[in-house]
């Protein structure tokens, strides 16, 4: 809420600077988010009065004009479109500050020009530049414009918590200020204005607890077109709501002060009687701004004769919207409760002052006294006569008072301190809290009523800290919090994620985050047999569904960096990837699933340009290497396997299913030449990714003793087909061998000459060891060859010479 | 005897230029060897008188030792000279990088994180995680949080159908770690968030947090306050870190505060990091709701609690002086590698 500064203190002027009262409002609850002055530093500006407008001589668009400071005339040059004769203006003298330049005489196209009239812009007062400012005609010529207009004065931009609705009014504020000085608040001094005519206007409350209360009053004979003060078109102004005609002025200005919020009719135009009701669904109404909005079932409506002529404690309606024909009217200060309007003016994108007020509760007992307010206000400045205050009340309705409890050894739990009786009678006197003091249980504390504009007093705790925040927090005691002592479980037989992180860190790969929503159609190439989970409102189409891999994320980011220049590129990211359960289309959150996942994309080099090695193209082994060396972690890597596979991202014959155990852990491979060809990507990118939770099972270490005897090492090369995978040669030696070979190393994969061209020749490393005794070559050529049979059977191996 | 003299002098001189190993063996063979100067001398005592035999066998072996250990002396020389030359070709460029010096690293979000992690962990909290995607029961009702509450406003949600949604804060992981099981308990929360905002220098639709509940059956706003100090203080390592608690509103928590701490940039002075105000707003805290404690089926009477909540995007930024938070989901590599 923006008000002025000045305005606080006509009612509670407490001995502080503009800094010391922001810091205490702030330090109260009530942020304030920013302070502005009301216009900017200008000296030397006064009420100028044009005297006489006329042509300049050599330019269309500039005129001459004679402007009275009061005891002397000036001629001044000006190109505003709004200059004539008669208006006041704002007149800076020469010698005036502005803008931090000094004002000084000047020639404007061979005219000479004294002095300068301004517009709001240029005094900083507004952004308006589209002519002079004009002031009230009964301005005095030649007074100070920062007098005249009380412009050394701060607007504050107060952040009221949705809690504090009491504060979305100058009187309001001014008791928070009051409390916290400890000052007494001048309210301002409210009587009831006598009716001169009997007309009312009937009222018919259907809605129950939603419109319990409806004032309602009668004034006839007022003249719309008078012109609204300028004291009270100045707090508006620095409230940001601008003057429209005295009817909507008094009822914005009362809503300010008073925070009641209020609304007037053309008597003319009402129809038989008002009835507030409950809407049916489909009911539609013209608001105000000339909307037609379509209503949901569970929205106040206010109708009369002819229908829906509003929608209560949110806008009123066009078809009885006062107007500058209006001479009669009907005022309304009604209460609205808090649930019948929280978040229906949103449900209809709308957002008025009204329902922001309504839906965090107004004081259910301050209409009669805010319609005495606006009639004496409206009366004051566009005459007419009034009839007799109408307040229609549902009695059984309205809120009531809370009666709450308060107990002291319950405060002393809380906010551990104890703070004597005495001074929290103090506070809750202050608080303009009632209450009588009570036993609980054999407790002592208080029975505290909260007052009819406190809205968020409904418990103990909503006391407790109105008492912490009257104490001062930066009062309270600290504590460090005693607990007993407990030691945390620190399974052993799982791997954390920072273990694997700093792996694959150390591996050379650089951490990085991506968002979660991506892009539609960049995924849809990568894994277009997913259907994402799409947000209802996204920001933007390029953020518009959940990840179902990171990749997406993880190619943008790359695509990102080679375009800045950076050719060699590892990056790895872990986070929850979003996909629908299989075969369960409504979308309710256990048919999500959400799993926690660890990917990378890598391109460029082997190595990093250096001075011992040639330049190679990574390939798909560096990348494997990675993977098994973070697989080594879990003292399981025999558990992990990779098996040709086929993924609608990877290239055929270059990707790889990962599995442990049987289960899926994920792939890992080669981007597919066509999609990386689609996205313009120039180096050959290799992507992988891994289910963590499939990764962390880690077996506790176990110690064999350490075998004695020599061990002794045996290297053959045999000569399979080239489509025999390494996994099934190593599966066969195992499996032919006994528990004497220890090791199996490849060591080498030859093609070419002297092998047939369908063929590849795989070298074999086999060390053998008994824990017990020293083999011997008889045994160990007996297993050879038991191996090198086994081979031969299974794939048709052959011993290359 | 003076052709003993002689020979000495000549051998002497002999071994003195003799330029390596294999000519100083050449010399010693002309003198030791079986055809040798020095041998054939030796062998010649054998004709003279048994008187004279001693003396003269002296004499040559005289000469023959103060040879032979020149020869051993030049030998050492020598072969340490060979040594050296040899070590000379060997010698590497020491200044040259060396191989696969490379490692990559975390991301400063997970750094920050992990360090706030390892405080927590240290005083006996535990860290737990949940869903990104909850359910508006969740995020917002478990919290006070009914349907249409104004404050619903103050988070703008990212929403999938009327009940699902990306989680605006950590606090749904609290709520089932709070309907899962009994108190007294402490945690910590850390993960993705999400709120409707364009990115700009400072704002992000996705950015994290670290919540903190602790549930116990006296726990005070002194605990909290003590809470937040010292972790504010071990984490900017300043010990003398000034924090204020400001009172606002939450629907979770009451008495709900704000957390300042004097500008890490300025002291206080003013800064463009503080916006002239000396002050940083870097958490959320209060008291948990009682109302909260009840929708997760805890007594409010026997057990009290509160809860923290952090930004972590902004502390990185405060810590490290990164001047837009767009940075962060970039990816830049230049930007991920100024963290180690």
């Amino acid at each position: 809420m923006k008000f002025s500064e000045n305005w606080l203190r006509e009612f509670v002027n407490p001995k502080l600077t503009t800094e010391e009262l922001v810091d205490q409002l702030t330090m109260a609850g009530l942020e304030v988010e920013a302070v502005f002055p009301v216009a900017a530093e200008f000296s030397k500006v006064v009420i100028g009065d044009i005297l006489e407008v006329e042509p300049h001589p050599d330019a269309d668009k500039l005129v001459v004009c004679k402007v009275s400071s009061g005891d002397e005339t000036h001629q001044v040059v000006c190109g505003a479109p709004n200059t004539r004769v008669g208006i006041k203006v704002p007149f800076a003298l020469v010698g005036a500050k502005l803008d931090n330049q000094k004002l000084k005489k000047a020639k404007l196209r061979g005219v000479e020009s004294s002095g300068m009239l301004c517009s709001e812009r240029e005094l900083g007062i507004s952004e308006s530049h589209e002519g002079l400012m004009e002031l009230p005609l009964d301005a005095p010529v030649g007074e100070n414009l920062r007098d005249y207009l009380q412009l050394d004065d701060s607007i504050f931009d107060v952040d009221v918590t949705p809690n504090r609705s009491d504060c979305l009014g100058m009187t309001g504020l001014a008791r928070e200020t009051g409390l916290i000085n400890s000052l007494d608040v001048q309210y301002p001094e409210i009587s009831p204005v006598t009716p001169g005519i009997e007309d009312i206007f009937p009222v018919e409350l259907e809605s129950g607890s939603a419109c319990p209360r409806f004032v309602g009053r009668v004034i006839r004979n007022i003249d719309v077109n008078a012109e609204t003060p300028l004291w009270m078109r100045e707090k508006l102004r620095r409230s940001d709501i601008r003057s429209i005609d005295p009817v909507v002025d008094v009822t914005n200005f009362v809503m300010l002060e008073l925070n009641h919020p209020m609304h007037a009719y053309d008597l003319e135009k009402l129809d038989d009687k008002i009835v507030v009701r409950q809407s049916a669904k489909g009911e539609k109404v013209i608001l105000l701004d000339g909307s037609e909005v379509e209503l949901d079932a569970d929205t106040v409506l206010i109708t009369d004769g002819s229908g829906p002529i509003g929608m209560g404690g949110v806008m009123g309606g066009l078809s009885t919207a006062v107007t500058a024909e209006s001479k009669d009217i009907f005022l309304e200060c009604a209460f609205f409760s808090p649930t019948s309007i929280a978040g229906r003016a949103r449900s209809y994108n709308m957002n008025t002052d009204a329902a922001h007020r309504f839906e965090r509760g107004v004081d259910w007992q301050g209409q009669t006294t805010a319609m005495e307010r606006a009639t004496a206000l409206l009366i004051e400045i566009a005459g007419g006569e009034a009839g007799p205050v109408v307040d229609t009340v549902l009695d059984d309705h309205l809120p009531g008072s809370n009666q709450v409890m308060l107990r002291s050894d319950r405060i002393k739990r809380l906010l551990g301190v104890e703070i004597p009786d005495a001074d929290i009678d103090n506070m809750l006197s202050r608080l303009g809290f009632e209450y009588d003091h009570e036993e609980f249980d054999g407790q002592p504390g208080w029975l505290v009523s909260g007052p009819s504009h406190r809205f968020d007093i409904a418990i103990e705790a909503d006391l407790i800290e109105e008492i912490s925040r009257v104490y001062g927090y930066n009062n309270l005691p600290v504590r460090t919090p005693v607990t007993s002592l407990t030691m945390a479980a620190m399974p052993e037989g799982e791997l954390t994620l920072d273990r694997i992180r700093d792996q694959v860190v150390a591996r050379g790969y650089q951490e990085a985050i991506t968002y979660s929503f991506v892009d539609p159609k960049l995924q849809a190439e990568l894994d277009p047999e997913q259907e994402p989970v799409a947000l209802a409102n996204p920001l933007s189409s390029e953020m518009s569904v959940m990840r179902t891999t990171l990749w997406t994320g993880l190619l943008k980011s790359l695509i990102y960096n080679l375009n800045r220049q950076q050719d060699r590129i590892r990056l790895f990211e872990t986070g929850l990837r979003f996909r629908h359960v299989p075969n369960q289309p409504e979308l309710e959150l256990e048919n999500i699933t959400q799993e926690n996942m660890l990917a990378g994309v890598v391109c460029g080099d082997r190595f990093m340009e250096n001075w011992a090695d040639k330049s190679q193209a990574i390939d798909f082994f560096d990348i494997k290497g990675d993977l098994e060396s973070i697989f080594t972690l879990t003292g399981e890597a025999g558990s992990f396997e990779f098996a040709a596979s086929e993924h609608t991202a990877l290239q055929k014959g270059q990707s790889a299913e990962i599995r442990r155990n049987g289960r899926n852990v994920g792939y890992l491979g080669l981007l597919d030449p066509r999609i990386q060809n689609k996205l313009g990507l120039r180096p050959q990118v290799f992507l992988f990714e891994l289910k963590i939770d499939e990764l962390i099972t880690k077996s506790v270490s176990t110690s064999v003793s350490l075998s004695r005897y020599p061990e002794i090492r045996r290297d053959i090369a045999v000569i399979v087909d080239h489509a025999v995978s390494a996994v099934n040669i190593r599966v066969c030696v195992e499996t032919a061998a006994d528990d004497t070979l220890q090791n199996l190393k490849l060591f080498d994969v030859y093609r070419g000459k002297g092998i047939d061209t369908n063929r590849k020749s795989l070298a074999l490393g086999l060390t053998f060891q008994h824990p017990s005794r020293t083999l011997t070559d008889e045994e160990i050529n007996n297993s050879m060859d038991k191996i090198v049979a086994s081979l031969e059977a299974e794939f048709g191996a052959s011993l290359r010479n | 005897m003076s052709d003993l003299a002689a020979i000495q002098q000549t051998a002497l001189e002999a071994v003195a230029v003799a330029p390596d190993v294999a000519a100083l063996d050449t010399v010693r063979v002309q003198y030791f060897g079986k055809k040798g100067e020095l041998t054939g001398l030796l062998k010649n005592l054998g004709k003279l008188s048994t008187e004279e035999r001693p003396a003269a066998g002296a004499e040559i072996n005289k000469v023959k030792s103060a040879l032979q250990q020149a020869i051993s002396e030049k030998r050492e020389v020598l072969e340490q000279t060979a040594i050296d030359a040899r070590l000379n070709a060997d010698a590497i460029d020491v200044t040259l990088p060396g191989r696969n010096a490379e490692t990559g690293g975390l991301h400063p979000i997970t750094i920050v994180l992990q360090r706030i992690e390892h405080f927590f962990r240290g005083v006996g909290y535990e860290v737990v995680e949940g869903p990104e995607i909850e359910d508006d029961y969740h995020n917002f009702e478990a919290l006070n949080l009914p349907q249409h509450h104004p404050a619903r406003a103050m988070q703008d949600t990212f929403y999938f159908n009327s009940n699902l949604l990306l989680r605006t804060h950590t606090s749904p992981v609290q709520v089932r770690v709070m309907e899962a099981r009994k108190p007294p308990f402490r945690i910590i929360c850390p993960g993705k968030v999400y709120r409707v905002d364009q990115p700009d220098p400072s704002h992000l639709p996705m950015f994290h947090q670290v919540e903190g509940l602790l549930i116990d059956h006296e726990s005070s706003f002194a605990d909290l306050k003590g809470t937040i100090v010292e972790f504010l203080r071990v984490f900017f390592e300043k010990e003398d870190l000034q924090v204020r608690f400001r009172p606002t509103y939450f629907p979770f928590t009451e008495p709900s505060a704000e957390i300042d701490v004097r500008c890490v940039h300025c002291d206080g002075d003013g800064c463009r990091v503080c916006s002239n105000t000396g002050w940083l707003e870097v958490m959320g805290s209060g008291m948990v709701h009682p109302r909260v404690l009840e929708y997760s089926g805890i007594d409010p009477e026997e057990f009290s609690g509160f809860a923290f909540g952090m930004g972590i995007d902004r502390l990185a930024m405060l810590r490290y002086g990164v001047d837009d938070l767009r940075h962060y989901l970039d990816n830049d590599l230049r930007f991920l590698r100024q963290f180690k």
